[in-house]
């Protein structure tokens, strides 16, 4: 259609650029912020837990040097920032010679495919039985057992990873009680790989599908509710038209517009929630890789992981945005003028 | 629903939510059965430290690894009505930590939204009303944070301050807190200025101050009260997440930091389902309960949601 | 069934009764309406808003919605009744033999179709078979109809006016050549000179295809221009209808009298006239005649036993106790 609306469209663009540099300037000014010399803080921490910090030395000089902290503020925050475009996040403080750029290229993957699974579950099981929720000609059987299936949601997503591990994997021995895919199973575009992948992921989606469906469903039972007051449903009733193509092309299609919406400003909880999730079940993901440094005081693996999720988030909810005027022509980016005339 | 408004006879139905109706619309069930279960947990909370012996959440006070009245660990002991909810590896009573836990958790999430909520109504008013660049700048400064996965930059500092009090957590999460919020009072600002009553308010020379208070305020109180119910659960959430990751408070005894230490135990494949099992149940009774006072709020604000369920 | 004139009844009301439940009772929107419809007149129901006018027309559509119901009557179209229908052999009809031009146009569009797909949703529910090509060209040719150029075709409502987006109703109500199009305040949300455009492309399209109409409004003026004979509905209840001459000239219900009084005229200056009283809760009317709150000339009469419709003069039929009496005194 015709020519992109430039304002939204750069409005949108600076929006995600000044959420990644917020960030990264969150992230840089924290350690600076904090009480003390937290290099010298977290060095001794490592020195506590693990007795001996091997490469002690190289880190504090890889530290010192990443940072140049002899340099003045300004200095090094351009440098940092001009790392952090080339993807140079420094070292690991635990693994020494590992980049941590290195360790996020390999989890990331897990990680997105974990949650595009879920969220796509999600949003369409919980559209699909909302819609259900509100439409008139529901059988009341399915409307009174919809509402029973919610029971778990609100609840956060990591409880319900518990409890399910323990249910399904601990007690009943029916899903592999961690990890991504089998034991001596090597990542290759195989049956077996897949299968074990599908077979390992079951459970981290299930923990997230079963607590967040709910949420999609009462929003699109409201939104439902809202579209069929609406004159255009009275018109479609009146004219006659088959009520299954009523309810999926002028009722859901037109409730589902502010869900999306609703996707795009909650995928940042999303992504939390499923760090925690990957950390229940030790799920090879970023979750998986930021508990880990935790535990290990890596501060640099922790600052480099949070700062590629949210990129990550951004750009999807860039994508997301991008995307929606393509499915509502009223927000087109085609020129949207009114047609003079009678 | 209607035929149209106009049409409508009898008691029209209005858009916002009207408190001053034929039926008292908070005496919604749902409402009033979370708002039961929340004041249970305050009153637990309350109550409990009268007829519990507090001093049982310190480490070493009690047996190590007791199970709960009626069930057997592993070792073959069996629970004792000295724990009735058992104790775990470090010798803390569960029902202690639950007593204590609890309030606490509440406590952060309570604080986090007042504080966020706060903001929200400041920042929200400022934008519906004073539009222009203000907005802009509020939506453009609310939509960004919304963006950001706000569990991570918490993780970042909080894995920097290792000794945090609940309520310092309660401030950063607050941090946090007040998009949400700025941008639903917003929303309904700037539709109740265009709303008929409030034009004239304005009309008949009411000041901006009355306005907001006299006119836009009442009318968006289901809603005020919903958002807080719901930055509540938020906080509580990402506090929850923060300690079961090991961070947050480290002294204080919390329902998260008991999950946290629990999966550090192994007490999955130890089959000590109590140590983890009781804080996640106590945890998800605390959140069905806010999630309940929302859909109840939420019918509140939207009479035709309620006719919908009723 | 013929009038005076031979013309055959299209659609028939008896004794409709639309009720709305409220916690507070019942709301007696439609109580008790009767008229009936000729081959390819077009007969105006006016009244104040909230008489029920609506309400009879989606109640003669079997629309109602809850907590709306329809209590009883007959609505017999071809002499099928509507209320004995099955919900399938409703569907069918609907639209095919029985069209709606909304009251709000605005709205009455879905906002993520283009207009030929609305169009074309209704040809593809009612008739079989038809080739692409002949719904394209269908749809072209009753945008040409209702006088909108081609390009609307390929647009959505939201890049349309509201005199378009009312037009595009149009096309829609007579794609499948219906008896009977329910025009229900079709014109009022526009403005006036636009109103009265679209006015006039209804009246062609509709004379054009011999159909017949009834519409709904408020506009006394617009109304006299445009219909054969006009029904007025005070609180659910036709009180007069009569041919559109007659009602002007002789308005014969108190009620008429108010409302053609308070239509306008540029040649002589006269004071508005406010109806003095109250109306009635319109969950308990009154027993006897529901105008009596209001009526100048109300007698005691009124306030026991209600009105029945009579023939004052050829083809006027008014529920009024002031003619009744007279009539019982010959």
């Amino acid at each position: 259609m015709g020519s992109l609306s430039i304002k939204a469209l750069v409005r949108r663009l600076c929006i995600y650029f000044l959420t990644i540099w917020v960030s990264a300037t969150v992230i840089f000014c924290i350690p600076r912020l904090a009480p003390g010399d937290p290099i010298a803080a977290m060095i001794s921490r490592m020195s506590q837990q693990a007795g001996y910090v091997e490469n002690s030395d190289k880190i504090i000089e890889g530290w010192r040097k990443r940072f140049g902290l002899d340099d003045t503020p300004m200095t090094q925050y351009v440098r940092y920032l001009r790392n952090l475009l080339r993807f140079d996040m420094g070292y690991s403080m635990a693994f020494f010679p590992t980049t941590v750029s290195s360790m996020v290229k390999r989890a990331l993957p897990w990680t997105l495919g974990l949650l595009f699974v879920s969220i796509i579950v999600t949003f369409l099981l919980g559209n699909f039985l909302g819609a259900l929720l509100a439409w008139r000609r529901t059988p009341s059987v399915v409307k009174m057992t919809i509402p029973v299936t919610m029971i778990f949601t609100s609840i956060p997503s990591f409880l319900a990873a518990i409890f399910l591990l323990y249910v399904f994997a601990f007690r009943l021995h029916l899903f592999p009680l961690r990890g991504a895919y089998g034991r001596g199973l090597q990542p290759e575009l195989s049956w077996e790989f897949i299968s074990s992948v599908i077979y390992h992921g079951i459970l981290p989606v299930s923990s997230i599908v079963l607590v967040s469906f709910g949420y999609w469903a009462l929003g699109m039972r409201g939104m439902m509710i809202t579209v069929e007051g609406e004159d255009y449903m009275h018109l479609a009733q009146a004219k006659g038209l088959n009520p299954f193509y009523t309810l999926y092309r002028y009722m859901v299609r037109n409730a589902i517009l502010p869900q999306v919406t609703a996707l795009a400003i909650s995928l940042g909880t999303m992504v939390g929630g499923q760090i925690l999730v990957e950390y229940i079940f030790s799920y090879p993901g970023m979750g998986t890789l930021i508990f880990t440094a935790i535990r290990n005081q890596d501060f640099n693996v922790i600052q480099g992981t949070s700062f590629i999720l949210i990129v990550t988030t951004a750009t999807a909810v860039l994508v997301i945005d991008l995307i929606y005027p393509f499915i509502d022509p009223r927000i087109s980016y085609a020129n949207s003028s009114i047609e003079k005339g009678h | 629903m209607s035929l149209s408004p106009s049409l409508e006879p009898g008691p029209s139905t209005p858009k916002m939510g009207r408190l001053n109706r034929w039926d008292t619309p908070w005496l919604n069930w749902k409402f009033l059965s979370g708002m039961s279960i929340i004041g249970l947990i305050v009153l637990i909370g309350i109550c409990g430290r009268l007829f519990w012996n507090m001093d049982l959440v310190y480490v070493a006070s009690s047996p190590l690894n007791l199970p709960p009245v009626g069930f057997e660990n592993r070792r073959g002991q069996e629970g004792t009505w000295e724990h009735p909810l058992g104790t775990e590896n470090r010798g803390c009573d569960m029902l202690a930590l639950m007593v204590i836990g609890a309030p606490n958790s509440l406590y952060v999430g309570i604080l986090a939204a007042s504080l966020g909520l706060s903001v929200g109504v400041i920042f929200g008013f400022m934008a519906g009303f004073i539009g222009n660049w203000v907005d802009d700048l509020i939506r453009l400064i609310s939509d960004t944070t919304m963006t950001i996965p706000s569990l991570l930059v918490l993780i970042i500092i909080q894995a920097l301050i290792p000794q945090v009090s609940l309520t310092l957590m309660a401030c950063l999460l607050a941090l946090f807190a007040w998009p949400a919020p700025t941008r639903l009072i917003r929303a309904q600002v700037l539709s109740m200025r265009e709303s008929g009553y409030v034009q004239m308010a304005r009309l008949s020379g009411a000041s901006v101050f009355r306005l907001m208070f006299g006119e836009i305020m009442p009318n968006l109180l289901p809603y005020l009260a919903a958002s807080f119910i719901g930055s509540s659960a938020g906080a509580i959430l990402a506090a929850v997440g923060l300690e079961g990751l090991g961070l947050g408070p480290q002294r204080v005894p919390t329902l998260g930091r008991t999950i946290y230490l629990a999966l550090e135990s192994s007490a999955l494949l130890r089959n000590m389902w109590w140590w983890w099992g009781l804080p996640t149940l106590v945890l998800a009774i605390i959140f069905i309960g806010l999630f309940l006072i929302n859909l109840g709020l939420d019918e509140i604000a939207n009479p035709r949601l309620r006719r919908a369920s009723g | 069934m013929l009038d005076q004139n031979q013309k055959p009844v299209v659609l028939e009301v008896e004794g409709l009764r639309v009720y709305y439940e409220t916690p507070a009772g019942d709301v007696l929107a439609v109580n008790g309406v009767d008229f009936q419809l000729y081959q390819g007149e077009t007969l105006g129901l006016v009244g104040e808003s909230g008489c029920g006018k609506s309400t009879a027309a989606m109640g003669v559509l079997q629309l109602v919605v809850p907590p709306g119901r329809i209590v009883s009557g007959q609505v017999l179209l071809d002499g099928q009744n509507l209320l004995d229908l099955s919900e399938r052999e409703l569907r069918k009809l609907r639209w095919a033999k029985l069209s709606l031009i909304p009251q709000g146009a605005m709205n009455s569009l879905n906002p993520t179709m283009k207009v030929n797909r609305q169009i074309q949703d209704v040809i593809n529910a009612h008739l079989d078979r038809t080739s692409k090509q002949e719904i394209r060209d269908r749809i072209l040719e009753l945008l040409q109809m209702v006088g909108l150029p081609e390009r609307v075709y390929h647009m959505y409502p939201h890049q349309l006016s509201g005199g378009m987006k009312q037009r595009v109703c149009i096309a829609m109500a007579i794609a499948l050549s219906p008896q009977v199009i329910i025009a229900d305040e079709s014109t009022s949300a526009l403005d006036v000179v636009v109103q009265r455009v679209v006015a006039q492309t209804l009246l062609r399209v509709k004379e054009a295809l011999g159909v017949s109409m009834i519409m709904i409004g408020h506009d006394m003026g617009l109304m006299a221009q445009m219909v054969d004979r006009i029904a007025v509905m005070y609180a659910g209840k036709i009180v007069e209808i009569a041919l559109v001459k007659d009602i002007f000239d002789q308005p014969a219900h108190p009620y008429s009298q108010l409302l053609i009084e308070s239509v306008p005229s540029l040649k002589e200056h006269k004071p508005l006239k406010v109806t003095e009283g109250i109306t009635h809760d319109p969950r308990h009317p009154p027993p006897g005649c529901i105008f009596q709150l209001r009526c100048p000339l109300v007698m005691d009469q009124c306030r026991q036993q209600e009105p029945v419709s009579q023939e004052v003069r050829p083809g006027q039929w008014v529920a009024c106790h002031a003619y009744q009496s007279s009539e019982a005194d010959q």
